[in-house]
């Protein structure tokens, strides 16, 4: 390991004072309230309906229709077009998540059951809404395709047990998702 | 040519009754007849290998460790040699990669373990081998210490060339009664093949089909249902073969594993255990050529599930009164009981079990409580099984030998006990790491219940620990430091893979804090701090353990003890080598 220093920037008078850049700040901040004053605040549009014009008011208005395609919220684990349980407990998720919040118990699938070819599946699923930071790691780490991040930003708990989400409400939240693709067919 | 040495390095070498090979540019010595691939990991010149284990014969099947190699030229007639300036002669390479298990060493050998023609031919053996492969590496056990994953980060091309539909075979095929078989996930190194017929001698395994259908399976009418029959899971290089234990349990990346030994027999075989968070998920064999080679038996494999069942005891329990239940209790008041009785007793009429299970440094901590109590009739359990020829030895207690040495017990001493119990001269018993009921020890609860006074230490709940008066938990041998000696006189090391389960304490501490309650004399026995400072007191006192340390026993162990006893399988390898 080397050691590589990093240049600070050294400071004038002018600098250190922190006036000018206090003014530099309040401009912004007096452009901004011109602007609204002007009714021309940026994203008036979305906002308009309450009269306001900046605010977005909460409770009774809401993000959902407005987020973006990106946005990463509660994960979910999902069901393939055929219905199977796409996940197979690789733990994977488990193992890449940053804040610990996954806790799998891997099982094994009914040897009778259709999707026996996968051979093995979560016997428990748990996802510690407490602990989540929403960081899309365990979607991107995932090699089934099995979990996805929803769009569900809005997790208020009146009990700290029910943060934990088990394997049957993360499915049930995840729902089939199409256009997936199938491994585990009649080829494998 | 003034800087040529007197004495050429061949000559030189020769004389050890070594060779001269030059591995990626620099020259070593090694003995004739080591194989390149030995040689080349030796140095740290890492050969993959799918085929070559150093403990079977060699097949050279897979092909995986193809090394290029180079050789003197040969010298016309009439030639005389030409050496360089440091004495060795030029070589010149062959334009053709060979395999580094099937070829041994010679003198003025070029080998080079890396470079464009080597990791071509890698990839390229590789790329065949992946043909097939059903890449399930999410739902294989074998994933995170698989060869071939390993590998292919290594030498593979990332994308598939070969369009064809893939070879169909038999997935989860139990072939045994321990063992599960995938025959797509097999790279047909044949080294389950070979460990069933060089090391076990039951020739189960073998290859049948032809060309790409070829696949391992038992004979007609057989089951790979020997007692080693789960070696053959560690010696798969890839996911074929699996544990049924261990199957979907964990993967295998999560799991920490501790060095340290298998305490259901007198040959304490080297183990791995593998933990997560206070939980064992398996035990592997550990490499140790004087003791049990690369190899272990399946029942005591899979004698670890009492470490977490909920049989375990957690807490200290106490009968307050005659014939009342037993409740738990806290350290300090049953510790307290137990002193205020002990007091109470008469040295004569009382008996301590002791367990040749235990470690040296518990038995140390046991002979001075016992001193300080003045007790005399003191003996551990004796355990007589039979020898299978391989690794299990006829004594199953693992530290018979410690017994011996620290105690001066052997466990002739129990039917005295016994007989002491019996015919109500004995009112007193300790049971230290014992069921008393069982088939050994000889006791039937009928005893029990005639005994004025029992206090029972043990790690599980049964029927000894039912009917004691005072009951403290200890830990089992996943949980604890200590060393044991085994049937052949190593001494070995015993290391804590997890923190004692519940309000558990070591036994060693247990009898440390009893002896301090009791007002023990003995200073330097109380204030040992770990079973590693116990150690370094019984070497100053043992002659056989003169010099000791836990550090110097190493995790190989060191023979003590000349006892004359062998272990067959080793004995085996020895006399092939």
């Amino acid at each position: 390991m080397s050691y590589i220093p990093i240049k600070r920037p050294k400071f004038s008078l002018l600098d250190k004072i922190y006036v000018v850049e206090l003014v530099k700040g309040l401009i912004i901040t007096f452009k901004h309230l011109a602007l609204s004053l002007m009714g021309k605040s940026r994203g008036k549009k979305d906002f308009s309906n309450k009269g306001v014009g900046i605010c977005m008011q909460f409770p009774e208005e809401r993000w959902d229709a407005r987020l973006p395609e990106y946005y990463r919220g509660a994960p979910t684990l999902v069901r393939g077009e055929d219905g199977r349980e796409r996940c197979v407990s690789c733990q994977l998720c488990e193992f890449i998540c940053p804040a610990r919040a996954i806790t799998i118990t891997p099982g094994e699938v009914d040897p009778n059951s259709s999707c026996q070819k996968q051979e093995k599946a979560p016997a428990k699923f748990e996802i510690d809404m407490l602990r989540c930071i929403y960081c899309g790691m365990c979607q991107e780490a995932c090699p089934e395709q099995a979990i996805f991040l929803s769009k569900e930003y809005l997790i208020t708990l009146t009990d700290r047990k029910k943060a934990i989400r088990d394997k049957e409400t993360l499915y049930r939240l995840g729902g089939m998702r199409k256009g997936l693709v199938n491994k585990w067919n009649q080829y494998k | 040519m003034s800087t040529k040495p007197s004495i050429l390095p061949k000559d030189a070498a020769a004389a050890e009754g070594k060779v001269n090979v030059q591995i990626n540019g620099t020259w070593y010595r090694f003995p004739k007849g080591t194989r390149i691939a030995d040689a080349c990991n030796s140095v740290g010149a890492h050969v993959p290998c799918f085929c070559y284990h150093p403990k079977l014969s060699v097949v050279g099947s897979c092909r995986m460790c193809l090394v290029e190699q180079g050789m003197p030229p040969r010298l016309a007639p009439g030639a005389t040699p030409t050496y360089g300036e440091d004495g060795y002669q030029p070589i010149s390479w062959m334009p053709r990669a060979i395999i580094a298990c099937a070829n041994t060493v010679a003198e003025n050998m070029g080998i080079r373990t890396t470079g464009k023609l080597t990791e071509e031919a890698r990839r390229g053996v590789l790329e065949f081998l992946l043909t097939n492969h059903p890449l399930d590496c999410p739902i294989c056990d074998q994933a995170g210490e698989c060869k071939l994953q390993e590998y292919t980060t290594d030498y593979g091309r990332g994308t598939h060339r070969f369009t064809e539909n893939k070879t169909k075979k038999g997935k989860n095929l139990s072939i045994g009664p321990r063992v599960n078989l995938d025959q797509e996930r097999c790279v047909l190194c044949r080294r389950c093949v070979r460990f069933m017929k060089e090391v076990v001698g039951e020739d189960v395994l073998g290859v049948v089909g032809r060309g790409t259908h070829n696949a391992i399976a038992c004979y007609p009418g057989t089951r790979l249902d020997s007692n080693y029959s789960m070696n053959v899971v560690d010696l798969c290089p890839v996911g074929a073969m699996t544990s049924k234990d261990f199957r979907f349990k964990m993967r295998v990346w999560f799991l920490k594993s501790t060095p340290t030994i298998d305490v259901n027999c007198g040959t304490g075989t080297n183990i791995n255990i593998w933990t997560r968070e206070q939980q064992v998920y398996r035990i592997t064999p550990r490499q140790n050529d004087e003791v049990n080679s690369c190899w272990m038996p399946d029942d005591h494999r899979l004698n670890y599930k009492f470490i977490n069942a909920p049989e375990r005891l957690t807490t200290p329990l106490i009968k307050t009164d005659a014939g009342a239940e037993q409740r738990p209790t806290t350290w300090d008041a049953a510790l307290n009981v137990v002193v205020e009785q002990l007091h109470r007793m008469a040295p004569a009429e009382t008996a301590i079990v002791a367990s040749a299970r235990m470690t040296n440094e518990e038995l140390y901590m046991v002979r001075a409580l016992a001193r300080q109590l003045g007790i005399t009739k003191i003996d551990v359990v004796p355990r007589k099984g039979v020898n299978d020829g391989m690794l299990v030895s006829e004594d199953r207690n693992p530290n018979t030998n410690g017994a011996k040495l620290v105690l001066g017990k052997t466990g002739n001493g129990l039917a005295t006990i016994r007989r002491g119990v019996r015919n109500g001269s004995i009112r007193f018993v300790i049971s230290l790491g014992e069921d008393l009921t069982s088939e050994e020890a000889g006791f039937t609860p009928e005893d029990l219940a005639g005994l004025d006074y029992l206090l029972a230490v043990h790690h599980t709940e049964n029927a000894t620990t039912k009917a004691a008066d005072v009951v403290l938990p200890s830990v089992t041998f996943a949980e604890k430091y200590g060393t044991m000696i085994n049937v052949t006189g190593r001494i070995q090391r015993l290391n804590k893979a997890i923190e004692p389960i519940g309000d558990s304490r070591s036994d060693w501490a247990i009898f440390r804090e009893l002896s301090e309650r009791l007002g023990c004399d003995c200073v330097r026995v109380i204030a040992c701090p770990s079973p590693m400072m116990v150690l370094e007191e019984m070497a100053q006192e043992f002659a056989p353990m003169k010099g000791l340390t836990w550090g110097n026993i190493g995790n190989a162990g060191k023979v003590i003890i000349e006892t004359g006893v062998t272990i067959p399988l080793i004995e085996r390898s020895k006399a092939k080598n």
